[in-house]
């Protein structure tokens, strides 16, 4: 066609005219930090394993979350998932139920049996991990998949520490744990039970070791002196709940009163139920809000029918009568005796005041550093002690299976870079993924979905599992809840909103690109982006 | 025990894509080969509203009419922003003849395809709405009338933009515009009816009439598409943020247009032969005060204190379009 | 084949045989007989494919014709006074966008005063506009010129405009030759545009153009138009080949040869002047008479040809450069530039007044004295005039001017004799 001249133009020239020097500002991607992944004390990618699962790959999601916790059908029902409570989905309706969809993950990968890799090469060091806990086999899973031999030695007869010692069975069903632990052997981590490590360095030297993580937990129980009677039936919480791994069952009797306020208190109590005692009491210092067991389960514990005494404290002990003083708070929140005095019958009596940690195995280990009751760490996870390292309940930190989980891998991530004599440097972290970095109106609204229950009378007299897993429908349901704080999920948003087609698609799973040829930098992106993974800079000149 | 339905997609169809859903209900925006109908390289302000919604609106059309479409554009900032000379944005058969004709002249180009027997090439006009409301209404009422076989899509800026922010019988009361200051007693536009007219376009008894908003973009494509499979005239009322004329945020253009939607003040809604068919329903009401906050041509309503009656006055605008239209 | 024929329906047969694909309808006396008999063409049959297409103005009209001849369909729109101002920046637009719409103007005075008799103001107001304007001398020339003028149109993608008097040629009843389809299908090939809108091969059309290229735009609009003036005398050849007549042309020029005194008029006022210039030849004067037909391109070197060897030129106009006197006298002038022969512009029938054979005899016989002044207005009823100025003297509120000259004539305004 003769077009006229000027006023007849040939279609798309337009990208002669580079509008991207009209820019002040342009706009990057990165990626922030989630507040589930921030929370988080076993450093798991949350967001990212949830991302994989949003879209019914719960294979990829599974692989995804064992890149950090090797144990996700356990943490998904013992976590206290920290992550919920820093979840910005609880501003808009309720969190993500994230534990939930961990254990759907993790029991879907026993169901379909599921394996780690084996390690791609051997580097030929030994390290020695003592304690088959949570820490310890975090740390083994670590170590192995970065290719060195480990081996583990366990004191007790059984593996799994404090998740098979101290939290009861319906709440951690014995075969997920064996599952998951087994699991971590069939990498080739060699266990021995019953092998209680006397002294350190003479355990190291003999088995050739090039480095060792401590992880020996706590297991000696707390005492506190109360007067008692030689007749007193007097026991603590860490023999109570270990014995219910044996096959003597512990006697506690019709009335049992379990003595402290924190989870430990709720597990005895409510094992004691499930044993067939008619009562259970749990007596508490002060109230129920200053409590440091988690609230859902005190919540659980009344639904089964456990009675509490709250601002009481045992005086005297006698056989089957227990006398007990009322406390009131004083104005800094601290509980002051009354005393005012009462008496309450019972069988037994179970203190639940804590566990401190066995030491003995460090005696004289050079350079090692102990501080109440408890040995010192640096950053990486090493003792006074080069090449000995130690994480779990045996170092100063909150006590939980998570942080016991995060305490491994850590552990093994330094332990590695030290056998190669060089230092651990994690990668610098993302800023945080706020809320008011959101835009929240994208999403869709839904309520969280509700786990099932187990039935109130079943629970009052077995152990089978009070709470039960997602189906793969609510699993899905629920993971797709999730906000993606922070981490591009492939909206488009950007590559739709943008008025100058400044936005390249790169495809799926290849996130995306600006064009700053044309982008005038407005920042719609940035705004209408829903998970604030755009940020404007200030353009340079 | 409660379970729940799988029918949940993290964003729906809120975002402009979603890779959990089948590509079959993500946008024309969403998809890598969608025709970027106004090219990169225009000349629009930075957050231009109208850009993005013509944008929208063509490809989407190019989309259902298998990309045979012709479109006629009034004067206006879309037509100057997009081809001055030597370049053009277009990547659409395009032409642009005066102001006030793009109805006409895209009844023209109706006839003409019509006569040469050009089956299945679907012709848009589309104009402001200064081009729309005022100047072009003459034509695009004889458009109506005779029910030419034509898409007219209006992107209602609510005021003269191009020759630098002058009321339209679209400008809404309060509104600061350069015709309309806010000085005075009562700053800013005065509070008459002004001029509706997706129902005026209903008024003409049309196949199909509907409004659209750069913020809901699904519910725009659908209308357009929607649109693009009816024969005969047909109308969209597009409402598109302007930053320079409203004295918002060029990023907030599309906030700016979801608290109209949100707030009642634009209604989004689907109309057959004059009878409203359907509307989006509000997702999370707002007061007027959020929309109009947002703006610096309502800064009056707000300092040196609160127009109290003129907010209520506004805000009984959107209430009684969210009862006319049933938005909630 | 020959047909006693109004006008109007003469010019309607003959745009039907050039087969127009759209035609845009708006009426306004006179032209309205025009596109009325097309449409009813349209509607039983005869004319097809066509659309029809009723609008709501003027704008309207060529607006849509703006649309369809873009879209490549060949247009026809039509209209009057002041329909043609209504339309007048869609007349630019046509224009400036080269596309070869071909529209009939049934010249009619512009008001106020409301008046729907003829005269040139109309077409006269748009000569600047980039169009093509060709006027008939007679109906069997204005139905031949829109023939011809679809040719051109579509040959340099220009509109083109073809000027015809109202009533005195829309509404009179002549005998008219209308031609045969295969004699106008032979003369007019298809419509094959210049540019289209064609979603295979896209194009944008009506860019906005700046100080940069805008003034090489206009240079080839020009240039368009002097093409035409190469254009215009072969086409009228080529018409007159294969259809044995001569209608169009730049000019035409009526025993001229040794006139000393050269009467200048457009359109169907060549008639009545010819019927003079034969009384006066008759008596041995010494005149002649040039019909420019062509106004737009202005064919300055043919009418030089044609008046150089004058002893004076007399325009005759049908409109009025209000402040200055006449239109085409200043193309004439400028044909002239350098050779001194006397000039007179006689502004002549505005507003439907009648052009008596008398008038105009005495008017030349003036001329040929050389009494004329530089500007005069033919029967100007002087009489009228004096008496409203004369009360414009006296009260500063006389009331409107056009019905004040009413009453001092005792008629109202359908009954001027």
């Amino acid at each position: 066609m003769r077009k006229p001249f000027a006023i007849t133009l040939d279609v798309g020239s337009s990208l002669a005219n580079r509008t991207g020097t009209w820019r002040t500002e342009r706009p990057v991607y990165l990626d922030r930090l989630p507040p589930c992944n921030h929370a988080c004390p076993a450093g798991e990618n949350i967001q990212g394993w949830l991302y994989h699962a949003e879209s019914g790959d719960y294979r990829r999601a599974w692989e995804e979350l064992v890149q950090n916790n090797p144990m996700p059908a356990v943490m998904g029902r013992v976590c206290y998932h920290p992550c919920e409570s820093a979840c910005n989905r609880g501003q808009l309706d309720q969190p993500v139920s994230i534990h939930a969809v961990e254990r759907f993950l993790g029991d879907e990968a026993i169901r379909r049996g599921w394996a780690f890799p084996q390690p791609a090469s051997e580097s030929g060091k030994r390290v020695l991990i003592v304690g088959a806990g949570p820490s310890g086999l975090s740390a083994a899973y670590h170590l192995r998949r970065l290719g060195h031999a480990v081996t583990i030695h366990e004191a007790g007869p059984m593996t799994g520490g404090m998740m098979r010692f101290g939290i009861p069975k319906y709440r951690l069903p014995r075969d997920v744990l064996h599952a998951e632990v087994q699991r971590i052997v069939d990498m080739g981590v060699t266990i021995k039970l019953n092998a209680k490590v006397d002294n350190i360095l003479d355990t190291m030297r003999a088995g050739g070791f090039d480095a060792a993580f401590l992880a020996v937990g706590a297991h000696l129980a707390k005492r506190a002196y109360i007067p008692a009677g030689s007749a007193s039936r007097i026991l603590d919480a860490v023999s109570v709940l270990r014995g219910m791994e044996t096959a003597e069952r512990p006697q506690l009797g019709r009335r049992v009163v379990v003595y402290g306020g924190g989870n430990t208190a709720l597990d005895v109590a409510r094992t004691a139920k499930r044993l067939g005692a008619e009562e259970a009491i749990i007596v508490y210092r002060r109230t129920r809000e200053k409590m440091p067991a988690h609230d859902f389960e005190v919540q659980e514990a009344l639904e089964e029918g456990i009675l509490f005494k709250w601002l009481t404290t045992i005086k005297q002990a006698g056989e089957t009568t227990f006398t007990v003083e009322k406390m009131e708070l004083d104005e800094t929140g601290f509980p002051q005796p009354t005393g005012e005095l009462e008496t309450i019958e019972a069988d037994s009596l179970v203190l639940a005041l804590g566990q401190d940690v066995d030491l003995s195995l460090l005696d004289r280990v050079p350079g090692l550093v102990i501080e109440d009751g408890v040995v010192k760490v640096d950053a990486n996870m090493m003792t006074g002690h080069a090449g000995l390292f130690a994480g779990g309940d045996m170092v100063p930190s909150e006590r939980t299976v998570t942080v016991a989980v995060g305490h491994g891998k850590k552990a093994a991530r330094n332990i590695d870079a030290w056998l190669r004599g060089a230092r651990y440097a994690p990668a610098p972290k993302h800023e945080l993924a706020s809320f008011e970095l959101l835009n929240p109106w994208y999403y869709t609204d839904a309520p969280k979905s509700v786990q099932p229950m187990l039935d109130i009378l079943r629970r009052q007299s077995t152990f089978e599992e009070v709470t039960g897993g997602l189906d793969e429908g609510n699993a899905l349901f629920e993971a797709r809840r999730c906000l993606s704080c922070g981490n591009c999920f492939e909206c488009d948003n950007c590559y739709g909103v943008c008025p100058d087609n400044a936005v390249i698609k790169l495809g799926p799973g290849q996130r995306f690109e600006f064009n700053y040829e044309y982008c005038k930098g407005c920042g719609i992106c940035v705004s209408e982006c829903p998970c604030g993974a755009i940020r404007m800079e200030p353009e340079t000149i | 025990m409660t379970t729940q339905p799988v029918k949940f997609y993290q964003t729906g169809t809120f975002t402009v894509g979603n890779r959990l859903l089948d590509e079959s209900q993500r946008s024309v925006q969403a998809n890598m080969e969608r025709t970027n109908s106004l090219n990169s390289g225009h000349r629009a302000c930075q957050g231009c509203g109208e850009a993005l919604g013509a944008r929208y609106a063509i490809d989407a059309a190019m989309r259902a009419a298998g990309n045979q479409l012709v479109a006629a554009n009034a004067t206006g900032c879309l037509e100057v922003f997009s081809t001055p000379y030597p370049e053009t944005s277009w990547q659409v058969p395009w032409i642009h003849s005066l102001f006030g004709n793009a109805a006409a002249v895209a009844s023209g180009i109706a006839a003409a395809n019509r006569v040469k027997g050009r089956k299945g090439v679907q012709v848009i006009a589309q104009g402001g709405d200064g081009g729309t409301t005022d100047i072009g209404f003459g034509c695009l009422s004889g458009m109506f009338e005779r029910n030419d076989d034509v898409l007219y899509i209006c992107y209602d800026n609510e005021a003269y933009m191009n020759t630098g922010v002058q009321r339209s019988s679209a400008t809404p009361p309060a509104a600061r515009t350069a015709t309309t200051p806010a000085v005075g007693k009562r700053p800013g536009n005065v509070a008459g009816t002004g001029k509706n007219l997706p129902l005026i376009a209903m008024a003409h008894g049309i196949p199909y009439v509907a409004t659209a908003s750069v913020a809901n973009l699904h519910d725009l494509e659908a209308k357009v598409t929607r649109a693009m499979g009816i024969s005969g005239a047909r109308y969209i009322h597009i409402h598109v943020p302007c930053p320079l004329g409203w004295g918002s945020a060029p990023a907030d253009t599309i906030k700016v247009a979801r608290m109209a939607v949100e707030s009642g003040l634009f209604p989004l809604i689907e109309a057959e032969h004059g009878e409203v068919v359907d509307r989006a329903k509000i997702r999370h009401r707002v007061p007027v005060d959020e929309y109009l906050k947002l703006q610096r041509r309502f800064a009056h309503l707000f300092r040196p204190e609160r127009d109290t009656e003129r907010l209520a006055m506004i805000q009984a605008v959107a209430d009684r379009n969210i009862a006319r239209f049933g938005l909630m | 084949m020959l047909k006693q024929i109004e006008g109007s329906a003469a010019v309607a047969e003959s745009i039907a045989l050039c087969r127009p694909e759209v035609v845009c309808a708006y009426p306004i006396t006179p032209q309205t007989h025009i596109v009325e008999g097309l449409g009813e063409m349209v509607k039983d049959g005869r004319l097809s494919p066509c659309e029809f297409i009723n609008v709501e103005s003027e704008f309207g009209a060529l607006s849509v014709a703006i649309g369809s001849s873009a879209a490549g369909a060949r247009t026809y729109t039509a209209t009057s006074s002041q329909g043609l101002l209504f339309m007048a920046e869609a007349v630019y637009n046509a224009a400036g966008l080269g596309l070869p719409i071909v529209m009939t103007v049934g010249n009619r005075a512009i008001g106020a005063p409301i008046n729907i008799w003829n005269d040139h103001s109309d077409s006269m107001s748009m000569r600047d506009a980039g169009w093509i304007q060709l006027y008939a001398e007679t109906n069997q020339e204005a139905a031949d010129l829109h023939i011809q003028a679809f040719r051109l149109a579509e040959e340099l993608s220009c509109p083109v405009m073809v000027c015809m008097d109202g009533f005195i040629l829309t509404h009179a009843y002549e005998r008219v030759d209308i031609p045969t389809q295969e004699q106008v299908d032979t003369y007019l090939p298809r419509f094959e545009p210049r540019q289209v809108l064609d979603p295979a091969e896209p194009v944008s059309i009506g860019a906005m153009v700046g100080p940069e290229a805008f003034m090489e735009v206009r240079y080839l609009a020009h240039y368009k138009q002097l093409r035409a003036l190469e254009r215009i005398p072969q086409l009228a050849d080529e018409f007159k080949a294969g259809f044995g007549r001569d209608s169009g042309g730049l000019i035409r020029s009526y025993r001229f040869e040794d006139a000393e005194t050269i009467i200048v008029a457009l359109g169907s006022l060549n008639g009545t002047v010819k019927d003079v210039v034969d009384e006066m030849r008759d008596a041995g004067v010494k005149i002649g008479c040039v019909s420019i037909v062509s106004f737009r391109p202005f064919p300055l070197a043919p009418l030089r040809a044609a008046l150089e060897r004058a002893k004076r030129v007399v325009v005759l106009e049908k409109s009025l450069a209000v402040g200055l006197g006449g239109i085409v006298s200043d193309g004439v002038r400028k044909s002239l530039s350098g050779i001194v022969l006397k000039g007179y512009t006689v502004i002549a029938g505005l507003g439907g007044r009648a052009i008596t054979r008398s008038s105009l005899r005495q008017l030349f016989e003036r001329a040929g004295r050389d009494e004329l002044e530089a500007v005069t207005f033919l029967d100007l009823r002087t009489e009228l005039v004096d008496r409203e100025l004369e009360r414009e003297r006296h009260a500063r509120r006389t009331g409107p001017t056009a019905e004040a000259l009413l009453r001092d004539i005792g008629t109202v305004a359908s009954r001027i004799d």
